[in-house]
């Protein structure tokens, strides 16, 4: 096998996407349970607690860079297939294709620019406050540990940024409601009996996570 | 004037074939690689001998006019191919494909080709399996049989409605391989145009590159034709649009003999003709007989009424139906073979019992198998065909009967060869449906694809190792001796012909008359009267083709109105000696009907004192043709009338 | 009928194309879309005019030869038919119709509506046959496959090459035509000897080639006239992942 991801074969290629977009789903869950824990009526102690621990805890530290790893080769491998793609077809149609097709299906690397484009404000309001790259209007607690409690109520208090946050989680719905399928038809995980399972609990995932994360910006706001 | 010897193996027929490869000259391995093949066509036939051919270590070059040799139209094949093996343990034996075969052929053809044809069957299936062609299974995983036209045992194997294209991809894959490891080069998109002989021997063609309207010379030690067969002389038939007699024309001018052109097969199963812009006839396959029961309505009333759409199939009582079939051929019924069948429908349709819009079509009902099978089986076995039938007419077959009528379909005659496939040209070789060896007068169903990888896979790849081992001191030539010059400048004066002609008409418009003219006097039934007049109307249609035909475009470029004008100029051609043969066989036989001879009932009316033979013409100039007997002996078989009551 | 063509005409493959409009009258709604054609290049012809060039061959859906891209739809509106097999009865009087040739990279346009689709057969060379050489075989019998096999083998089998998956692909990915080669051969028994090789060699060349990659959108499955099913790419999927790393 060559070494440079580059000149990975396309189905290599589109296996890596497929295991690493899994990977980030899963992500995604941890990430949703850390956030529900803001739901909780106890002065954001289960809050505070939870990301004391991810901020802390040595495991975690390594997984974030396997994360951030996972997140830059999953958004590289597609631009990489994305540019392939549109460079295999150099003269277009003059008639739009009207194959019936899953809508969402044709615009996973748009729906995967919103998703980036949520991940570099979320990397701006939690990470670079972190590291103190940013400042905020929020007080830190103590020296070391920025009060991110205090951020997530400050910015979700605004509507603006609220709505904006639910814009772009619902492109994150999108962009999963096409993936999780794929992923296991990617990965050859095709089964008569399963498969029809396996649509189904995507759509299932597709909708409750967004909501899970749409719930939080919503309940600041009422 | 060729001595007409067709080199037949003495001894028992049963022992010839391998008395033959047992005495035969081969060639060694080394001189292999010093000479060259040459193979136009790239169907079944082409497709594996280029392929076996390329696996022994000669230089093969491959012509197809498609854009890829998987398009060779013997991927349209539906039913099946028929095999000796006696799987179902019903009876079956070589010898009995054999007298089958011979006995369908209406004792038309050669007794040893038939006889050799029978024996490698079985190779074929083996062959077939090991290249993973995906043969219809049983429950424990041996392959399964159905019956098939003029057959009283069930030999055919088949890989759904479309056993044609699975063996043709098989054979495909093996050329491929070879292509792969560059024992064969292939010019796809490529035309041959005409034969070059030196010496008196067949050692290359001028062909043209279709893209860019090019001539190419190519050598080659042996010329083998694969080039199929000509029924689209009728305009519409079952062929394929590109299907020609061109490639055969050329080299049955410069020599080579034409044989039995008048043996014709028109397939039962058709669906109607239903307009005057329609281009092709498509197939319903003769498999459909096998659960599908033939009829027209008992009175013309009721015919009458079907026609102008005042009632439905269903609504005609099953005792008001005429099961004509079954009536006349109890013992064969619907599975009669294809000539019976053709015939008996137009004649119930002359007497004015036939139904559809325009009169000329039976009916083909699954009613009563769908009660006894299930619709679901139905389905599985002829799904697709069922699918194709509602996509042209428009109406669902599993709720109102089909309709069909016969059509041209393919042609028993072709370049005469003798038993090692070589034609009266030295050199030059014809496979499958481009020969007229193995069908006599009528092709059973199931036939052609079996002769097919016959002649190409088993037959060819050791009959040519004979003639080559004696040239393998004649050095590959260069193409620019004069025999490719002249032959290049004669397919260059013939373009410009017809690019110069510059009339009003289209070349369809030629190829359509003609077309009328074929099947109104040289089609199911002929006589005497009709043929004449057949080729008097062929030869003034010549005439305005050479005087009035349109070519749009150039000649050096991608041109497809140029390389139908070549293809209908020879059709033209070719027409008046079918029409010619026809005449000259006083005899009704097969698939050739003259009217003046039938007996009593209807039936074919041989008569084998007097035309017992190949009839192999030679062409001496334009609309004059001589004629060559090879006398036909039946050796193991005894020759009967044929019936299939 | 009354229709209004719209068709992509392109002298040869270095030339630059354009759209040429043409009109039709008194179409039978019987017609079949190819004879649509035929009449209208009978028409041309007696107006001296160029005739459209496009590939046919069969007209009975099984050779693979035609093409078109109609209206938006590869072998155009009709579902599980080629475009031979397409009959006006599924167009309107006064429809316009747009008609381009297949759009790919690997697919270079040779005239008109003509493509080359040598492509897919360089794929097959690489490894869509099983070895096996002539005369070399054992009894059929002695390969016993399951029904269940060979019905999904034949499936797979039907794909006539015809590259209407490639044509609806937003992508231009041949992995339904790979896959369907793949699946056919990878389910018998006589075809695992080679299947590693066989889809590492067939992928290999299928991006040598210049196809997209596959984005499960599902449109060539949507458009194969022959009905090939997606499984096939997750069985080709798997065949690659057991083939790289088993």
């Amino acid at each position: 096998m060559n070494s440079s991801f580059l000149h990975f074969s396309s189905i290599t290629k589109k296996i890596w996407m497929a295991l690493l977009g899994l990977f980030l789903m899963l992500f995604l869950v941890v990430h949703l349970g850390i956030n529900l824990c803001l739901l909780r009526d106890d002065g954001g102690k289960w809050f505070r607690a939870a990301a004391h621990f991810m901020g802390t805890n040595y495991i975690v530290k390594i997984f974030e860079v396997v994360l951030f790893g996972g997140f830059i080769f999953h958004i590289l491998l597609g631009i990489i297939l994305q540019l392939k793609n549109w460079l295999s077809r150099p003269v277009r149609y003059k008639v739009t294709n009207k194959t019936p097709t899953p809508f969402l299906s044709k615009y996973m690397i748009y729906t995967g620019a919103i998703v980036l484009t949520f991940l570099i404000i979320h990397l701006f309001n939690f990470f670079f406050i972190k590291f103190g790259w940013v400042s905020t209007h929020v007080p830190a607690l103590d020296d070391k540990e920025p009060d991110f409690l205090g951020v997530t109520r400050y910015l979700f208090s605004q509507p603006a940024y609220s709505i904006f946050y639910i814009a772009l989680i619902i492109g994150l719905g999108f962009h999963l409601y096409h993936a999780f399928q794929a992923a296991f038809q990617t990965l050859g995980l095709d089964h008569k009996t399963y498969t029809p399972f396996i649509t189904g609990f995507g759509i299932f995932f597709a909708i409750v996570i967004p909501l899970g994360y749409i719930i939080i910006p919503l309940y600041f706001l009422i | 004037m060729a001595e007409l010897n067709a080199k037949i193996p003495s001894g028992p027929l049963a022992g010839k074939w391998t008395q033959y490869k047992d005495h035969q000259n081969l060639v060694n391995p080394t001189n292999k690689r010093k000479l060259d093949i040459i193979v136009i066509g790239t169907g079944l036939g082409g497709a594996s001998a280029a392929a076996s051919l390329g696996e022994m270590g000669f230089n093969v070059k491959i012509f197809c006019y498609q854009d890829s040799p998987r398009r060779a139209h013997s991927i349209a094949a539906q039913g099946g191919i028929n095999a000796a093996k006696n799987y179902p343990n019903d009876g079956d034996s070589i010898y009995r494909l054999f007298y089958d075969t011979i006995k369908g052929g209406d004792y038309r053809s050669r007794e040893s080709n038939v006889y050799r044809l029978a024996e490698v069957s079985n190779n074929i299936i083996d062959q077939c399996v090991a290249q993973g062609v995906p043969f219809a299974r049983e429950y424990g995983g041996s392959l399964e049989n159905r019956s098939f036209g003029g057959a009283l045992v069930s030999r055919t194997f088949f890989a759904r409605g479309q056993t044609g294209q699975q063996l043709l991809l098989g054979a495909y894959g093996a050329l491929s391989r070879q292509l792969k490891l560059g024992t064969v080069k292939l010019f796809n998109r490529h035309e041959m145009q005409d034969l070059v002989i030196i010496e008196g021997k067949a050692r290359g063609i001028i062909a043209r590159d279709l893209v860019n309207g090019k001539l190419e010379r190519h050598f080659g030690h042996a010329v083998v034709f694969a080039t199929g067969g000509y029924g689209n002389v009728f305009y519409l038939s079952t062929n394929a649009m590109g299907s020609n007699v061109s490639a055969c024309w050329q080299v049955f001018k410069k020599g080579a003999y034409f044989a039995n052109p008048c043996f014709t097969q028109i397939h039962p199963t058709c669906i109607p003709v239903h307009g005057d812009y329609q281009s092709k006839l498509t197939l319903m396959s003769e498999s459909l007989r096998n659960d599908g029961r033939i009829w027209v309505p008992k009175s013309k009333e009721d015919a009458e009424k079907h026609r102008k759409r005042l009632i439905k199939a269903k609504d005609i009582k099953e005792e008001d139906r005429d099961y004509y079939l079954e009536r006349r051929y109890p013992a064969y019924g619907n599975l009669v073979p294809r000539d019976v069948a053709s015939r008996a429908a137009k004649e119930r349709c002359d007497a004015g019992h036939g139904v559809g819009d325009t009169g000329l079509a039976v009916f083909l009902d699954f009613e009563e198998s769908i009660k006894r099978l299930g619709k679901h089986v139905i389905e599985e076995r002829y799904g697709n065909l069922f699918q194709m039938y509602e996509k042209i007419m428009d109406e669902n077959p599993y709720e109102n009967p089909m309709l069909i009528y016969p059509a041209a379909h393919y042609a028993m005659g072709g370049i005469w060869v003798d038993y090692e496939l070589m034609t009266t040209i030295p050199g030059l070789y014809a496979l499958g449906e481009a020969n007229f060896s193995d069908h006599g007068a009528n092709r059973l169903g199931a036939s052609a694809l079996m002769q097919g990888l016959a002649d190409g896979y088993f037959v060819l790849p050791y009959t040519i190792q004979n003639y080559l081992a004696g040239e393998i001191r004649i050095p590959r030539m260069a193409t620019d001796k004069p025999e490719f010059e002249e032959a290049e400048k004669r397919v260059k004066d013939r373009i410009r012909q017809l690019m110069e002609v510059k009339g009003n008409k289209s070349v369809d418009h030629f190829h359509k008359e003609l077309g009328k003219i074929m099947w109104e006097y040289v089609g199911m039934a002929r006589n005497e009267a009709g043929l004449k007049k057949a080729i008097e109307l062929i030869r003034a249609l010549r005439a305005e083709f050479w005087k009035d035909v349109r070519i749009p475009g150039s000649a050096d470029e991608l041109n497809p109105e140029l390389e139908k004008a070549g293809r209908v100029a020879d059709f033209l051609e070719m027409g008046e000696l079918l029409a010619f043969d026809a005449l000259n066989r006083n005899e009704s036989c097969g698939g050739h009907f003259r009217e003046e001879y039938q007996t009593n009932e209807g039936e074919c009316l041989r008569n084998d004192q007097d035309y017992m033979y190949v009839a192999a013409w030679e062409y001496l100039k334009e609309g004059e043709f001589q004629l060559h007997k090879e006398p036909l002996k039946y050796e193991e078989i005894e020759v009967k009338q044929r019936i299939y009551k | 009928m009354r229709l209004t063509l719209k068709i992509w005409k392109q002298k040869d493959s270095h030339s630059k194309g354009k759209f040429v409009n043409y009109s039709l009258d008194a179409i039978s709604p019987n017609c079949s879309f190819l004879e649509m054609l035929d009449i209208l290049n009978e028409q041309l012809i007696r107006q001296n005019e160029e005739p459209v060039a496009f590939d046919h061959d069969c007209r009975e859906g099984i050779c693979g030869t035609c093409s078109l891209y109609i209206n938006g739809r590869p072998h155009g509106p009709d579902d599980a038919v080629t475009t031979c097999q397409l009959h006006m009865r599924k167009f309107k009087d006064g429809d316009i119709i747009v008609i381009e040739p297949w759009r790919a990279k690997p697919f270079p346009v040779v005239k008109d509506l003509i493509v080359d689709r040598s492509a897919f057969d360089k794929i097959i060379q690489e490894g869509g046959y099983i070895s096996v050489l002539t005369g070399g075989a054992a009894e059929a019998n002695q390969i016993l496959v399951s029904k269940t096999n060979a019905e999904l083998s034949m499936d797979a089998a039907a794909c006539i090459g015809c590259g209407a998956c490639v044509a609806a692909c937003k992508n231009a990915s041949a992995m339904l035509f790979v896959s369907a080669k793949v699946s056919h051969l990878g389910l018998l028994p006589q075809g695992r000897i080679e299947a590693k090789d066989r889809v590492k060699k067939m992928v290999a060349m299928m991006d040598t080639m210049g196809f997209g990659n596959c984005t499960n959108t599902y449109a060539c499955e949507a458009e194969c006239p022959k009905l090939i099913s997606r499984s096939n790419i997750a069985r080709m999927n798997r065949e690659f992942i057991c083939a790289k790393v088993i």
